[in-house]
């Protein structure tokens, strides 16, 4: 919302500065965003005087001018038909910047005649359309003054950022209020003086809603004026419009325009010989449609509160008139609406439809009811004032809403929420000043203004108060302290999260923070497809972009085409990782936190040689990186080998607890890369924080004591023949079974197949640490561990010792 | 007795001969051995008559000492010249590269969600959370938006397909949802913050469709807007690390809130960087405010009983003041080469015993 400083001193008389207002304003909560001042724009312009001209001696719609100004006297060539002797003028030197034409001045040879400077119309120097000749400042401007104190330009435009709760302040005169409550002058806003009629109103008004629906627009009022004459507004209403952004265009529009700036009150014109019947408001039909002002044509429902005639819909009440019905410069009897609009209605319609108008920014945000016949009067004035006539007597149809809001108030309030101490006087002083009325009861009744449909509860009284004393004065309070040192603060999940991150992040991954959303087609490729992303409510509606349009059921998507991005740029050897949520549905328990990394592994070669590119088992490395800080208990972790669909079936597992399904990790699939235009192979992982155990809250911090040996330990090494298809980790726990005491480590560390071992098979060679725990073993107690060990892996796999 | 002394000769002569371990061990058995030189001598020491032997036991015992020194003596020097021809030959290149150990970063939205957590657990908040795909009633009916007001469009919300019952999901415009869900399910005294993800359908140079935020609530029978005011304050002192950060609270208009305000902090602006607690500007970092009796009541809490307060700020841009990064899109692009600029190192863990940042 944008006001000038004079428009403001039309509501306020005050001698405060620029600067004191502006800062009040952000003071009482009226947050200004810019201060425009015009003047600054027109530094560089200064008053001359034309001492003398003549024609240029080459061209013969040219002339060469004296010109006295604050540097002296300056020869300028000059081609506006009005440039003669006498006349004061806009003067702008060399250096000095001409916005309309977009030209910093040079010193010129135009013709063979030197010319310092310009002479420059309203146009050039974007104050006006005028352009038939230069500017001709009155003749008592002395020369050197700033042009600007001549063209009524001195005034700054003030912005600020209306918020939905203060309507009164989409009006200037409501801004003007809030300042002299703060104690910035007084307000001298002028009540409307009511327009007797000179004869009835013939034009027909009516409101036709069931009792139900009759809140919609509860009250019209409207009059005839007869014989107005329409053209351009006079000056004061052009420059005013002009100067907050808006563009004039004939009076009776502009009249329109003021009112809803000026008193946050929009109203309609129309052209009454272009009514037909009786113009009245009521719902709208489905089909109906009406030409608007601005040029588009849009469709009403039951649910629009419409304007219509015996011919249809003129307009949407609260919103936007129609194009026919519309004033012209021919316009010679028109019929003013001033009535009140539903706000909520207004909103959904202005919502449906689209329009944004200053009308309905003010409706769907409440106007004042009270104001709806002085309203009518103050714009009654106006026509007559700009575009002569007679006005008819005004019409009413329904009646004007009441308003009516109490508030129980104790003034102690204001402590209670706040803190600061302010008199009971000065809150009633405040209130009164805001338009309040107090009755000091108790607890004080307190009547609130029909503009202020904001406030109903006692809180608002406190920020009413509280805004214009000012939250410079509110106190600076320590919370309470609960405890001497605070205990920890995270829950279980929270620092499962934080250790995982800073794990990953220490393991060589690097962080991403990547959207929640994703693309469809890549989101269906990382669950059980498109119809299930649908199924569980996870395509939105109104997505910011086409690819943005899925909840992702897993962060992989999202890291691999990261990984490809990076790529692209030359970066093909990288290991990404996030910790954040993936969506299994829309309901609050089908939300997990994964933590998820994926690497694409080129790496540079190394003068050591050796094999550096990532493959599953760093990725099982990462997973497992991540499970150990998250607090998994590592010594039951499984691996099988039935990861999901977008893993490679030969490369890829499954970390569990039994049934429970802590991550996956592997190559992604050939074909999910393919699908998603990125160059492989990539390894991944992801781990289910969530389905992490929680650890049970130790009663004691002790650890148990160290049960370290004095004995040396021996190592064994044992090579079985199991059949291919064995997994490493079953031989492994079957060696660990045989002997749970004295086994303390067991190393996989050869795998062969081929010459030596049959079809089908492979030798897998592990040693066996032994410690032993009471005394030194003797051979034959050896040798009993050995064939334990022997007979415990055939059990469980089949295998045989190596000859 | 010359006997003796011409053995010995020998015997440190062919020591002294020997250039090897095996050269050198062949005299030890030649002379020390069961069957050596000197071994032999010793055993004519039982049949010798007393006084021969009190002659010639410490003779030979002389002998046997000083040839068995000899012996150790070249051995011990010998190994010194192997060891020596050995470190010889294995020299290498020491200033050969290792191989790369990757270092990976920890996101600054992350690390200053921690700092963020550091400070506030201090002043005695814990950490709650909640869903980012939420229903209305807790994104905006409990939190006094009315149905169809244009305060909600001040949220240009995701929305996702409605359901048969017409109620359609959305994602969180704010983390306050969060706040409704604390509340109805937990008496006071409360003192939360609410890192989480937040979600606006909005795409320019300052907005991302996604974005963080960390709410805070308040919620006892006597906290008041002073105590927002000191809890806020010694927030921007311990986050941006300035003492002198100047803060101002303006009012302003939240749905949720009454009173409400804005907290703008004092900056000044030097080439790229921003100083905190210098010059004359101000810039907006928060809004806040008394939580609003309707949200109170929805909350099944008596506003005349209760009452408390409630924040929320922007925590990438708080990381974008705070560490000078320019570019609020930047932080979801995930670009290896911004991750690696601007992250943090892992060992980094913001806490208030070191120092919240290095």
């Amino acid at each position: 919302m944008k006001f000038t400083l004079s428009w403001l001193k039309e509501h306020l008389e005050t001698d405060a500065s620029l600067e004191q207002i502006v800062e009040t304003m952000v003071e009482v909560g009226l947050e200004v965003e810019e201060v425009e001042n015009p003047k600054e724009r027109l530094v560089a312009f200064t008053i001359g005087e034309v001492l003398h001209a003549e024609k240029h001696p080459d061209a013969d719609k040219l002339r060469v001018c004296k010109v006295a100004t604050k540097d002296g006297e300056k020869q300028i060539v000059c081609g506006a038909p009005n440039a003669r002797a006498g006349i004061k003028i806009a003067y702008a030197p060399v250096g000095a910047y001409v916005p309309g034409i977009d030209v910093t001045l040079s010193k010129a040879k135009i013709r063979g005649v030197e010319s310092f400077g310009m002479m420059c119309s309203a146009r050039e120097m974007e104050m006006g359309d005028d352009h038939d000749g230069i500017l001709e400042a009155p003749t008592d401007a002395k020369v050197g003054d700033p042009i600007a104190d001549w063209l009524g330009a001195n005034d700054p435009v003030i912005d600020f950022e209306v918020t939905p709760n203060r309507p009164d302040t989409n009006g200037v005169n409501g801004v003007a209020r809030d300042l002299a409550a703060a104690g910035l002058g007084k307000l001298i806003t002028p009540t409307p003086n009511p327009t007797k009629g000179d004869f009835a109103c013939a034009q027909k008004i009516g409101l036709h809603f069931d009792d139900d629906t009759k809140n919609a627009c509860p009250a019209f009022a409207g009059r005839l004026i007869n014989g107005v004459k329409n053209g351009p507004s006079p000056q004061w209403l052009q420059d005013k419009l002009r100067a907050i952004g808006l563009r004039p265009i004939n009076a009776l529009v502009d009249i329109t325009n003021y009112m809803s700036y000026d008193r946050a009150r929009p109203l309609h014109v129309y052209d009454a010989d272009k009514l037909k019947g009786e113009i009245h408001a009521r719902l709208g039909k489905t089909g109906e449609t009406y030409l608007a002002l601005d040029g588009k044509e849009y469709e009403a429902d039951e649910t629009m509160t419409v304007i219509a005639d015996d011919n249809g819909v003129l307009g949407f009440g609260g919103i936007m008139g129609g194009e026919v019905t519309g004033c012209t410069e021919e316009t010679q009897n028109v019929f003013i609406e001033c009535a009140y609009f539903d706000p909520l209605r207004t909103a959904k319609t202005g919502r449906k439809t689209g329009i944004a108008s200053d009308a309905r920014y003010r409706f769907e945000r409440g106007v004042d009811p009270d104001f709806v016949l002085p309203g009518l009067e103050l714009a009654t004035q106006l026509v007559l004032d700009c575009c002569g006539g007679s006005a008819s007597e005004v019409e009413l149809a329904g009646e004007i809403p009441t308003f009516e809001e109490t508030v129980l108030f104790p003034p102690t309030e204001v402590n209670r929420l706040t803190g600061m101490n302010v008199s009971p006087e000065r809150c009633e002083e405040i209130l009164t000043a805001l338009g309040f009325t107090v009755r000091k009861s108790d607890p004080w009744q307190v009547d609130v203004p029909p503009w202020r449909p904001d406030v109903g509860g006692k809180a608002d009284l406190v920020e009413e108060i509280t805004r214009i004393v000012g939250f410079d004065n509110l106190p600076t309070a320590t919370l309470p302290q609960n405890r001497a040192v605070e205990p920890s603060k995270l829950t279980a999940a929270q620092e499962r999260r934080m250790r995982a991150r800073r794990a990953l992040a220490a393991h060589g991954l690097s962080e991403a923070v990547t959207w929640s959303f994703t693309d469809e087609r890549h989101a269906a490729l990382f669950c059980d497809g498109p119809n299930w992303l649908k199924a569980k409510g996870l395509i939105l509606a109104n997505p910011i972009a086409s690819d943005l349009s899925a909840m992702r059921p897993s962060i992989l998507p999202n890291l691999i085409a990261a990984l490809q991005r990076n790529a692209d740029r030359g970066r093909d050897n990288l290991a990404l990782f996030e910790v954040a949520p993936i969506y299994q549905g829309d309901q609050p328990t089908e939300q997990a936190t994964a933590a998820t990394g994926v690497r694409l592994s080129h790496p540079p070669r190394h003068w050591q040689g050796g094999e550096n590119t990532a493959d599953v088992f760093v990725a099982k490395a990462d997973a497992m990186v991540a499970l150990a800080a998250a607090g998994t208990p590592m010594q039951s972790l499984q691996t099988t080998s039935d990861a999901p669909a977008w893993f490679h079936p030969g490369r890829s597992g499954v970390l569990r607890l039994g049934p429970n399904v802590l991550g996956h990790f592997g190559e992604i699939h050939p074909r999910v890369l393919k699908a998603m235009d990125v160059d492989g192979p990539v390894m991944g992982f992801e781990i289910f924080l969530d389905n992490i155990p929680s650890g049970k809250k130790k009663a004691t911090k002790t650890r148990p004591a160290l049960n370290a040996s004095e004995l040396l330990p021996l190592s064994r090494d044992f090579a079985f023949v199991v059949s291919e298809d064995v997994a490493g980790e079953a031989l492994v726990k079957a060696v660990k079974g045989a002997e749970k005491k004295m086994i303390a480590d067991v190393s996989l560390f050869d795998i062969y197949q081929g010459k030596g071992v049959p079809e089908g098979k492979k030798s897998v060679a592990i040693e066996v640490l032994i410690q032993p725990r009471d005394k030194t073993l003797t051979d034959d107690e050896i040798e009993a561990i050995s064939k334990r060990i022997v007979a415990q892996v055939e059990k469980a796999t089949g295998g045989v010792l190596r000859a | 007795m010359s006997d003796i002394e011409n053995l010995e000769r020998d015997l440190i002569a062919k020591v002294d001969a020997a250039d090897d371990e095996a050269a050198v061990e062949a005299v030890r058995v030649a002379a020390l051995g069961k069957k050596g030189a000197v071994s032999e001598r010793m055993k004519t020491l039982g049949k010798m008559s007393p006084e021969e032997r009190k002659e010639m036991g410490p003779a030979l015992n002389g002998l046997k000492t000083r040839v068995a020194a000899a012996i150790e003596a070249k051995k011990a020097a010998l190994e010194e010249i192997a060891l020596e021809a050995r470190l010889a030959s294995e020299k290498v290149d020491v200033t050969l590269p290792i191989k790369p150990v990757s270092n990976g970063k920890i996101h600054p939205v992350s690390q200053v969600f921690e700092e963020m957590i550091a400070i506030f657990s201090a002043m005695g908040f814990d950490v709650a959370e909640g869903p980012d795909i939420e229903d209305d009633f807790h994104n905006f009916t409990a939190l006094n938006f009315p149905a169809d007001h244009p305060a909600r469009e001040m949220h240009d919300t995701f929305f996702f397909e409605p359901k048969e019952d017409d109620s359609r999901m959305l994602l969180r415009t704010h983390t306050s949802p969060v706040q409704i869900r604390t509340m109805m399910t937990q008496k006071p005294p409360i003192r939360i913050i609410i890192p989480g993800r937040t979600f606006r359908c909005d795409s320019d140079q300052t907005h991302t469709p996604m974005f963080h935020q960390v709410e805070g609530l308040v919620i006892d029978k006597q906290t008041h807007m002073g105590h927002l005011k000191g809890t806020l304050e010694a927030f921007a002192k311990a986050f941006f690390e300035v003492d002198n950060v100047k803060t101002r609270f303006r009012p302003h208009f939240f749905p949720f809130t009454e009173p409400s305000a804005e907290m703008d902090i004092g900056y000044e602006r030097v080439g790229n960087e921003i100083r905190m607690g210098e010059g004359e500007k101000w810039m907006e970092i928060l809004g806040c405010g008394m939580v609003h009796a309707n949200v109170l009541k929805h909350c099944g809490l008596d506003p005349d009983e209760y009452q408390g307060f409630a924040f929320g700020m922007g925590v990438d841009r708080l990381a974008m003041l705070k560490y000078g990064i320019p570019d609020l899109r930047d932080f979801f692009a995930a670009d290896a080469r911004w991750l690696e600029h601007y992250g943090f190192d892992p060992l980094d863990q913001p806490n208030l015993a070191t120092g919240l940042s290095r």
